[in-house]
């Protein structure tokens, strides 16, 4: 079935019959229902009030469509384990989402989600053209965030060389990479194009690298960047989607075709819907991600509503893989924005402002970039009790802000303080979010 | 090669399975595990055309079961070991063979050398051939109940409870025989309280809880799971009643 020369992890699942696929889906759904239904308080009563049964109503995977969706705030209101399934002592990992509400969104593991994951990373490194032969330097963080650990178990299952670099620190990076004889980078596309930036600073020349592949991941890009971070970095870059309610990386990889990222359709049942309605998309059209989890067992999700904006492509894929392909992510449907491959809600922002004076005071949400770095203000509207005469209390101030949203988001902000009345207006109502980043360059 | 999807069974009143789809591909050991009263032997006689399911479909090779009748379902070579052996105890060995062949009983010649081909391999069933089967141990029987399926000559075979009241010795004989029965080509579906045996030698694996599929996996995948290990391995786990 698959072509000569392309490397696949696992065959007999990758490029399995779609008779085959839906039946397997179709079984683990409802097994996934069925527990669901016993465990979990949430999906219970969401079944219950409206009157569904899973072992009943559930005949076909086309029934899951009756389900409502499961939102971030479903997640983070059941803060922290009350959407597992599982008990606690059956989870061996927990991990949590970024801060873009005021409860982080708290995931958990079992053994055998742990092994799954490794598995479906190790398929999308590979069809991302990785092997055990690799060196791979991973620059997702290291931490309660889903990204560094779950690729980093996916690229020990491939047998590769892992070198967990985590974020930042450029330079010390580009040290590695060169040291190392690093092949390929796991990173955000944005940070594919600093690591640029900053080796021509340093005037290190790409081309004596060993890098052969960038895996990008983490936010929204564009084919344009794909072509800039192949070109300057002399890699092949290939897209990869994850989202920590759901798993984490590991979910879709594109293959070496660079059309498309296949979905992991074994463990998930992906659908593309109209944002505003609900209502199914057409193949093609551009709508909000929604995905259930068909294997997870300590933190499954049913209809989540990822916010993530993509397409569904059906066609056959050139590399013999059978799993569907998703577009990449082409932004967000919702009021997230994505900072180093870290999403934020405005919104929150403003509740944690509010803690430190009490009052929420008028502040704008401004990403800027530089060269490729993206930098996030706080412009806050001065008001009398924001005020002070000596420049040390001010400063006390604008720290004690900084400090918290740093601390509840992990970017530390710029914070500007602005002339009452001068934050850009819509209705009368300060914009909450401004992205200078396109236009800014 | 057998497909079943969103089947319910009642028995009676009892809404015994509930919307239950498993899989078995063609070669393969697959081990449907699950306490008493989970539904198991519900599941196998739906197959077998011995009840009608209420809803849901059965496919094997393409072609809907489940409204055969049972004869017609053993000849399309699907073979049943029914739980308990339930073999003929006031007939003889060759007799309870034959009784196996049944669709095949205007075939005395082909019936005669697939019973000589069994007896030469089970040689404690050729001691006994004339023996009356009730008078077998309790291995024996289970052998017999398995030669007796056999002689359908059956692609697939379903065995229920084949460890049954067996000793573990005697058990994994059967369960050697059951993975020989795969190695010559034969698909498997294996119901069995004794998830432990089961799993071992299963490549996939399906836990029916009241009527309900809840986990399914690898065997081996099976075997570690910390759930299947409490409820079904007995590690530090009490039983499960509910039904």
């Amino acid at each position: 079935m698959k072509p000569e020369g392309v490397s696949i992890w696992e065959p007999d699942k990758e490029c399995m019959g779609v008779e085959e696929l839906r039946q397997l889906q179709l079984e683990r759904l409802q097994a996934t229902l069925n527990r669901v239904d016993r465990h979990v308080a949430f999906y219970r009563k969401m079944f219950r009030d409206i009157g569904f049964v899973p072992e009943n109503d559930l005949a076909d995977l086309d029934d899951l469509k009756r389900l409502p969706f499961t939102t971030r705030d479903d997640v983070s209101n059941s803060y922290p384990y009350e959407m597992f399934a599982v008990p606690l002592r059956e989870v061996v990992r927990v991990h949590s989402s970024s801060g873009t509400s005021v409860n982080p969104r708290v995931v958990g593991y079992t053994k055998r989600d742990l092994k799954n994951w490794a598995q479906l990373v190790a398929r999308i490194l590979a069809s991302a053209g990785l092997t055990h032969d690799d060196v791979i330097q991973v620059t997702f963080a290291y931490g309660l965030l889903t990204g560094g650990l779950g690729i980093h178990y996916g690229a020990e299952r491939l047998g590769a060389s892992v070198l967990p670099t985590s974020v930042g620190r450029t330079e010390r990076q580009i040290k590695i990479m060169q040291d190392f004889r690093t092949t390929a980078l796991v990173c955000t596309p944005s940070y594919a194009l600093i690591i640029a930036d900053k080796m021509d600073e340093l005037g290190v020349d790409p081309k004596r690298l060993s890098l052969r592949h960038a895996v990008c991941a983490g936010e929204p890009w564009t084919e344009a960047m794909r072509r800039e971070i192949q070109e300057r970095l002399f890699v092949t870059a290939t897209d990869n989607y994850g989202i920590s309610e759901v798993m984490g990386p590991g979910v879709a990889g594109e293959c070496l075709a660079q059309q498309g990222m296949h979905v992991q359709e074994d463990h998930f049942l992906v659908e593309i819907v109209d944002p505003k309605t609900g209502a199914p998309c057409e193949p093609g059209e551009l709508g909000e991600l929604v995905i259930t989890t068909l294997t997870k067992e300590a933190f499954p999700v049913i209809r989540y509503r990822t916010g993530d904006l993509a397409r569904l492509l059906p066609e056959p894929c050139v590399c013999g893989r059978t799993f569907r392909r998703i577009s990449r992510i082409e932004g967000r449907c919702d009021d997230v924005v994505v900072i180093k491959g870290i999403n934020i809600i405005p919104e929150r922002i403003g509740d944690v402002l509010e803690q430190v004076k009490g009052e929420r005071p008028v502040y704008q949400v401004v990403v800027t970039r530089q060269g490729n770095l993206d930098q996030l203000e706080i412009w806050i509207e001065v008001t009398e009790r924001l005020f002070f005469d000596k420049m040390r209390e001010q400063r006390t101030l604008v720290d004690d802000m900084r400090q918290k949203v740093a601390n509840f988001i992990g970017i530390v902000p710029r914070i500007k303080l602005v002339e009452r009345g001068s934050l850009e207006r819509i209705d009368g109502k300060v914009k909450p979010f401004v992205d200078h980043r396109r236009t800014s360059q | 090669m057998l497909t079943v999807k969103s089947l319910h069974a009642h028995y009676g009143n009892i809404h015994a399975l509930k919307g239950v789809s498993l899989h078995v591909r063609s070669g393969e050991i697959v081990a449907l595990i699950g306490a008493n009263g989970a539904g198991k032997t519900t599941l196998v006689h739906s197959i077998c055309g011995l009840l009608k399911p209420t809803k849901g479909s059965i496919l094997f090779e393409d072609n809907d079961l489940t409204r055969l009748p049972p004869e017609t379902i053993v000849r399309r070579g699907i073979s049943l070991v029914p739980e308990g052996r339930q073999i003929f105890a006031t007939l003889s060995v060759e007799a309870n063979l034959e009784m196996g062949a049944f669709i095949h009983r205007k075939d005395r010649a082909g019936l005669r050398r697939d019973m000589d081909r069994l007896l030469e391999r089970f040689p404690v069933l050729r001691q006994r051939r004339r023996q009356l089967a009730g008078t077998l141990s309790g291995g024996e029987q289970q052998m017999l109940a398995i030669c007796r399926a056999l002689m359908a000559r059956p692609r697939f075979l379903l065995l229920d409870e084949p460890s049954m009241g067996l000793a573990p010795l005697i058990v994994r004989e059967i369960f050697d025989i059951i993975q020989e029965l795969r190695g010559e080509g034969r698909t498997i579906l294996l119901i069995e309280q004794n998830a432990r045996a089961a799993l071992q030698i299963a490549d996939r694996g399906y836990v029916l809880e009241t009527g309900k599929i809840v986990l399914q996996g690898e065997g081996r995948e099976l075997l570690a799971h910390r759930e299947v290990q409490r409820a079904y391995l007995g590690k530090g786990a009490k039983p499960i009643w509910d039904a």
